[in-house]
């Protein structure tokens, strides 16, 4: 039971609960998983026989397929509700369709919806494995630790790292993921944003705040850009796309200011131009695509370790036929 | 005075409540009295007083007899949300909670705007024959903020006030011409202050917690900027201003100084904002999802203090009934409210009493006295002559909230579970008895 203790619980619904032993079994054990992905035939029979629904009441193409990719690589069985077929279109309440699933027999269900807390809704009330697809402004945790795992990667430590988050934090779910895992393992958390894009009390979550993204730039060693999102401007929180880009942008002008070896994270999609300039997406600090195929072998790990995997054995699961 | 509005079938007997510690702020009374109510009237207060023929005599050695405690702010739901709650159920609900009175919001569907809808209210409030039902008016047509309502025939209907409570006056002209309207009727303009503009979206207090849980929230200035505009508009027109719900520190200051200024104004404080902050919510617990929010701990201790020097003369409940399948959604969707009746008298006891804020006598000036002053109500004092509505409860038994005993038809509180010290044990309205608890070592 010790090797449950290091990351108990039925469910993963954020990173706020984990402590830092918790998250670096969840990457070690992402780490052993990465192999499969470079494999011919890519596929282990750890989850076969599992049967894994993906609820996806909101639309997202790369997070969906990624978890989906994980599990066909686990051998789970899948099946897909997404917000359109769903009979929440219908009028169906989250409780009920939370109950229709159960009454199925599924062993889990991973789960995005616009309210935050709807996870945690779900989970409080089926006994199946819930993970957190993103919850409304709460908590992406996948995406957190799948950026946790890239700057790992690259730079062999997340401890004592300064990493900034540039752009919609307030309604930003992977803003709060990054904050809670990267500051239980050590990192500096910094945010810069407008401060019509910050949530009010942010300081209290232990980052520091920028309000110019080169001061921000100067200090950081990471950067995780984040979308903004074009609501966002009808909102009024942004007078324009131009302006935020000439305030906020990451510009290869303004790395190349800095002098330094910056390593540049975004969790996609991406608005070329806007919050990120092109020639720094495709440029030598960008770990974009790496973070996309991290994300595969984060999930991987989480819905190995959630159905009741051992971190130390997860080599050894992915040599079974 | 107003006609008592309580059902008279046939006289009640007289009643002789024996030995009780009678306290009645309205007289300065504090002391081992008995009490005579005959033909639904206090008659005598005194010692070893005889009972007149025929008369039911109850022994309260130990218990605090007091005037009814009086709610100014509850919502019953009838009509159109009987399946949260009706007037019976919501008068039933008051009675086993202590009060022996309620003022009936007008925000239900459709709103009572009209004098009809005011005479339906307290009709079903007579029939329901269990706690008195005050019915309080709208402000504008429909709740629409557009036009005033028929405030004048609502009156004359049986309103004891208006209030566009739940759907707040934007417009400041109509708010001036209110609360002017009103003073000529002699009637209070209750308000929800909420700016909408700074609240939209909103679902708890804006702070660390709601960042936390990714929910968006409603600064304190979207009350205070509303609490502001109230004040001067009351102080422009003269007109009788009741603050609702008070949650924030710069309300509770604002409402000191414009009282110290002379401004008429009374306002309430409610059990939930002295008793919770904002760490209720989370785990995203819809029971504490109420508007105004829960906040932080420096304005529940405002509002704690208000309460002690009276700044918030009155505590009210907000009770707000909600079927559970309506709070058993997402955060966000779950509708605003907790139900209030039934827990409020031992919250009081048990928050503000056992802890030294306010003495049993200023607790029952905010619970009866001074809600009966703010919106002319009968009762609030047990000076002979005055309705014999009288609240008979144990300042010290120990007990466990259970939601499922409830008389109201919801269940929505935060408090579940919570002990409470202080609890009601016999409800008389009109000299009759309105509710009383089973006797020790039964269940009811």
């Amino acid at each position: 039971m010790s090797e449950r203790a290091t990351f108990p619980g039925k469910d993963l619904i954020g990173l706020e609960s984990l402590d830092a032993a918790q998250i670096c079994t969840i990457l070690d054990t992402a780490e052993a998983f990465k192999e499969i992905s470079e494999r011919p035939i890519k596929k282990v029979p750890v989850l076969r026989g599992k049967t894994i629904v993906n609820l996806f009441f909101e639309a997202s193409t790369r997070t969906r397929i990624s978890f989906e990719f994980a599990e066909k690589r686990l051998s789970a069985d899948t099946v897909n509700i997404g917000s359109t077929s769903s009979s929440v279109t219908k009028g169906e309440t989250l409780v009920d369709t939370a109950r229709n699933l159960e009454a199925m027999r599924i062993d889990m269900v991973v789960i995005r919806h616009g309210s935050s807390g709807a996870a945690q809704f779900l989970a409080d009330r089926i006994p199946s494995n819930v993970v957190n697809a993103g919850d409304g402004r709460h908590e992406h945790p996948t995406q957190g630790l799948l950026d946790i795992l890239t700057i790992r990667d690259h730079r062999g430590r997340i401890e004592g790292l300064k990493v900034c988050i540039i752009g919609d934090v307030l309604h930003s779910r992977v803003a709060r993921s990054n904050i809670w895992g990267l500051t239980r393992l050590g990192a500096r958390v910094g945010v810069c944003a407008p401060r019509t894009l910050l949530p009010v009390a942010v300081e209290e979550l232990g980052v520091e705040v920028f309000d110019r993204i080169e001061d921000a730039m100067e200090w950081a060693d990471v950067l995780n850009v984040l979308r903004l999102q074009f609501e966002r401007m009808q909102g009024g929180f942004v007078p324009s796309v131009r302006e935020y880009n000439r305030l906020f942008g990451v510009t290869r002008e303004r790395i190349e200011r800095t002098g330094r070896d910056l390593l540049i994270l975004h969790p996609g999609p991406m608005n070329r131009g806007v919050e990120i300039d092109s020639d720094v997406a495709d440029g030598p600090h960008a770990v974009i695509l790496d973070q996309v195929t991290n994300g595969v072998a984060v999930r991987m790990a989480v819905l190995y370790l959630l159905a009741g995997g051992e971190p130390e054995r997860a080599e050894a699961a992915k040599r079974e036929n | 005075m107003r006609e008592t509005g309580q059902s008279t079938a046939g006289p009640a007997r007289p009643l002789l409540l024996r030995g009780g510690r009678v306290i009645d702020p309205s007289t300065g009374t504090d002391d081992v009295l008995d009490v005579l109510l005959v033909d639904g009237e206090v008659a005598a207060l005194g010692r070893g007083t005889g009972e007149p023929d025929g008369a039911a005599v109850r022994d309260v050695t130990g218990l605090i007899v007091c005037p009814g405690l009086i709610d100014v702010h509850v919502h019953l739901r009838e009509p159109g949300g009987e399946h949260k709650e009706t007037i019976a159920t919501g008068a039933r609900a008051a009675a086993a909670g202590g009060y022996t009175a309620v003022c009936a919001m007008p925000n239900t569907d459709p709103p009572v705007d009209d004098p009809a809808a005011v005479g339906f209210v307290r009709a079903q409030g007579i029939r329901a024959g269990t706690a008195r039902v005050w019915p309080v008016g709208a402000i504008s047509l429909g709740q629409q903020g557009q036009r005033l309502a028929q405030i004048g025939e609502m009156v004359d209907a049986g309103a004891v006030a208006i209030t566009d409570d739940g759907r707040p006056v934007s417009d400041a002209g109509l708010m001036r011409l209110a609360l002017s309207y009103a003073r000529t009727l002699g009637i209070p303009v209750a308000s929800h202050c909420e700016e909408l503009a700074l609240s939209r979206g909103g679902s708890m207090n804006e702070g660390v917690v709601s960042t936390r849980l990714g929910l968006i929230g409603i600064p304190n200035a979207a009350e205070d900027v509303m609490i502001a505009r109230d004040l001067m508009l009351a102080e422009l027109t003269g007109g009788r201003l009741h603050v609702q719900h008070v949650s924030t520190r710069r309300g509770v200051e604002m409402i000191r100084q414009a009282k110290a200024r002379g401004v008429p104004v009374t306002a309430e404080g409610t059990p939930h904002h002295f008793t919770l902050t904002d760490a209720a919510v989370d785990g995203y617990r819809t029971e504490a999802k109420v508007n105004p929010p829960l906040r932080t701990a420096a304005d529940r201790a405002a509002v704690v203090q208000g309460i002690a020097d009276g700044t918030l003369d009155v505590i009210a409940t907000d009770h707000a009934p909600h079927h559970y399948d309506e709070k058993e959604q997402a955060f966000d969707d779950a509708p605003f409210g907790l139900v209030g009746l039934e827990t409020a008298l031992g919250l009081c006891i048990t928050e503000l009493v056992e802890t030294g804020v306010l003495s049993m006598t200023a607790l029952i000036e905010r619970m009866s006295c001074a809600p009966a002053r703010a919106f002319g109500l009968p009762g609030g004092t047990l000076r002979p002559g005055s309705p014999a509505d009288v609240t008979v409860f144990d300042p010290a038994v120990e007990w466990t909230v259970d939601a499922s005993k409830f008389l109201s038809r919801s269940r929505n509180t935060p408090f579940a579970g919570r002990r409470l010290h202080g609890r009601n044990r016999l409800t008389i309205v009109g000299g009759r008895t309105a509710w009383e608890a089973a006797p020790a070592g039964t269940t009811r």
